[in-house]
């Protein structure tokens, strides 16, 4: 068992901004991450093997994100990659599997920044081969380098879709449309939150510009459908919405494509402290559930704290500052000595940043109308093929509550323990309560909070090893 | 067909062989399994276990479970998993 200070769960911005903080202000750090390297997934590095022979080709965020990496390797935090946390117990005792093995890492405190995962709400034709997450295409685009097909949709809400699209176009690739469910007019009514970040404004412009000067048919305010073909995708279907994103009738629209990439938003990841049973609250803006917490980012188990989008949607460099923020007030708390006036920059640079990332994340967040995407027939829960049907029959039946679906429908149940189905599922539910989704809760996380090996949970031992008592009466 | 790799900013190492149920493919070190199939064409990564339909990438970032295959032995998030030289990949572990 390792013992330290402080172990940091996530070394995206804000983990590994937090533990350079906390330990250069003197704390013994421990930083764990399942990835191969720090960045998380926004400054997700190429491979290891890989030499970048042109950082500008990069892009700003591969800038951003090794200045990052070579920061944390300079200070004194320890950090250790593979590392997939599957339990941790009050303590606070956290369980890591590495190379199929686990360890146990043991510290007072607890800084839980684990960043996000996608929300997709599901169209007949999702689970085809060729269709994937917009966060997905990122990271094949930037960290493995390769095109998410020949000829891609990419659709959903956000600014990923334009970032996306333009960096298939920069690998080569050809983007077959882009399929906005936001308006022009959604835009414009953001416009004064996005004015304080001119430069990201300036490079989302940038990223329409070129999709323009391709020749790149964009269609706003339209949903896609339906993705069609048997085995593998050959396109989609698209459909106008109307204000709540309800697709109208009688109005598609095919599109041939040989790959779909989509993406509606981003929804915090709680597990963690789901799983240690702090107090979360529902806050559309800013994603779903996060944990309710402080002004040091401490939620209501004392000593665990939250950084980054994991506490909220708010953009990467909230994430960084938040992660700074929180590994200064930890040290802070520790009664080791840091520069109060720095605190205080960074806290003024948070609500400028936050302001930016809160806007951009109203903007992504799904409207109730999406959920009509879904058919009678379309697999909502991938792992377990639950469908619409099913769900709403459970609905019929008096489910009110997603624990309460997962366990009539097995919605939930599978390897991806709801990461996947979990916002349609609660989007349906939520939309028969008038639309509050704080009513219809949160799934209850329970260990191992990944899939792991079995052997990473009992070891490894032989049978003839096991001392059997001699059969009684002898 | 296969995905194209991108070639721009980076230099990649030598390439390498993987078994793929006992087709050699040509893959990077370092570079995820999924990628090294999705560049070979191969997009249906495994079958589902109710409806037995095809899946591959979804999320590329070890949360959905939907590209995991047997790698030497082990059952594993092909997106997670960097290739190294002589892997052995089967795509039919949980087919009968």
């Amino acid at each position: 068992m390792s013992a330290c200070d402080v172990i940091v769960l996530g070394a995206g911005p804000a983990g590994a901004s937090a533990a350079i903080e906390a330990s250069k202000a003197g704390l013994n750090v421990v930083l764990l991450d399942a990835g191969a390297a720090a960045g998380g997934q926004v400054y997700r590095a190429p491979p290891g093997s890989f030499r970048v022979t042109d950082a500008e080709a990069m892009g700003p965020d591969f800038a951003i994100g090794d200045g990052l990496r070579q920061e944390l390797a300079a200070s004194p935090a320890k950090c250790f990659f593979g590392r997939s946390v599957w339990h941790i117990a009050p303590g606070f005792v956290v369980r890591a599997v590495f190379e199929g093995n686990t360890e146990v890492y043991e510290a007072p405190t607890l800084i839980v920044a684990m960043g996000t995962h996608e929300r997709v709400i599901p169209m007949p034709g999702w689970t085809l081969p060729g269709v994937m997450g917009l966060a997905a295409a990122t990271i094949l685009l930037k960290s493995q380098r390769i095109l998410p097909g020949e000829n891609t949709v990419v659709a959903g809400t956000g600014p990923l879709l334009a970032a996306v699209a333009a960096s298939i176009l920069k690998g080569g690739g050809k983007v077959a449309a882009l399929v906005e469910l936001s308006t022009r007019m959604d835009w414009v009514k953001a416009l004064p939150s996005l004015i304080s970040r001119p430069d990201l404004l300036k490079r989302g412009f940038g990223w329409l510009g070129e999709l323009r000067a391709a020749g790149v048919p964009i269609y706003r305010g339209h949903a896609l459908t339906a993705i069609t073909g048997d085995a593998e995708v050959t396109g989609v279907e698209i459909a106008p919405v109307d204000a709540q994103w309800r697709p109208l009738a009688g109005q598609r629209r095919t599109i041939a494509a040989d790959s779909v990439t989509i993406g509606h938003g981003l929804v915090p990841s709680t597990e963690v402290t789901r799983l240690m049973g702090a107090k979360h609250e529902y806050r559309h803006e800013q994603g779903g559930w996060v944990a309710l917490r402080n002004e040091d980012f401490e939620t209501t188990i004392p000593n665990i704290f939250v950084a980054g989008d994991g506490a909220g949607i708010a953009g990467a460099a909230a994430a960084a500052l938040r992660g700074r923020i929180t590994g200064l007030a930890v040290a802070r708390r520790a009664g080791r000595k840091i520069d109060a006036s720095r605190e205080t920059t960074l806290r003024a640079q948070l609500g400028k940043a936050e302001r930016f990332g809160h806007a951009i994340s109203d903007l992504m967040q799904a409207r109730p109308g999406l959920i009509e995407t879904m058919t009678p027939e379309t697999i909502v829960c991938r792992c377990e093929e639950v469908t619409r049907a099913d769900l709403d029959s459970a609905i019929r039946d008096g489910a009110r509550d997603v624990n309460q679906m997962k366990a009539w429908t097995r919605c939930g149940m599978g390897p991806c323990q709801g990461r996947m189905c979990g916002e349609a599922a609660a989007s349906l539910l939520a939309a028969v309560q008038g639309g509050d989704r704080s009513k219809v809760g949160q799934l209850t996380a329970r260990p191992p909070l990944r899939p792991i090996p079995y052997e990473a949970i009992v070891g490894q031992f032989d049978y003839a090893d096991m001392e059997l008592p001699e059969p009684q009466p002898g | 067909m296969g995905a194209r790799r991108i070639e721009g900013g980076i230099a990649r190492p030598a390439p390498v062989s993987i078994d793929v149920d006992g087709q050699s493919i040509q893959a990077f070190p370092g570079e995820s399994v999924a990628t090294a199939l999705w560049a070979a064409g191969i997009r249906a990564l495994r079958t589902s276990p109710v409806s037995a339909s095809a899946r591959g990438i979804f999320c590329a970032m070890g949360v959905c479970q939907e590209c995991v295959a047997d790698i030497d032995g082990r059952t594993t998030p092909t997106c997670l998993e960097p290739v190294r030289e002589g892997m052995r990949i089967s795509l039919r572990w949980n087919r009968p």
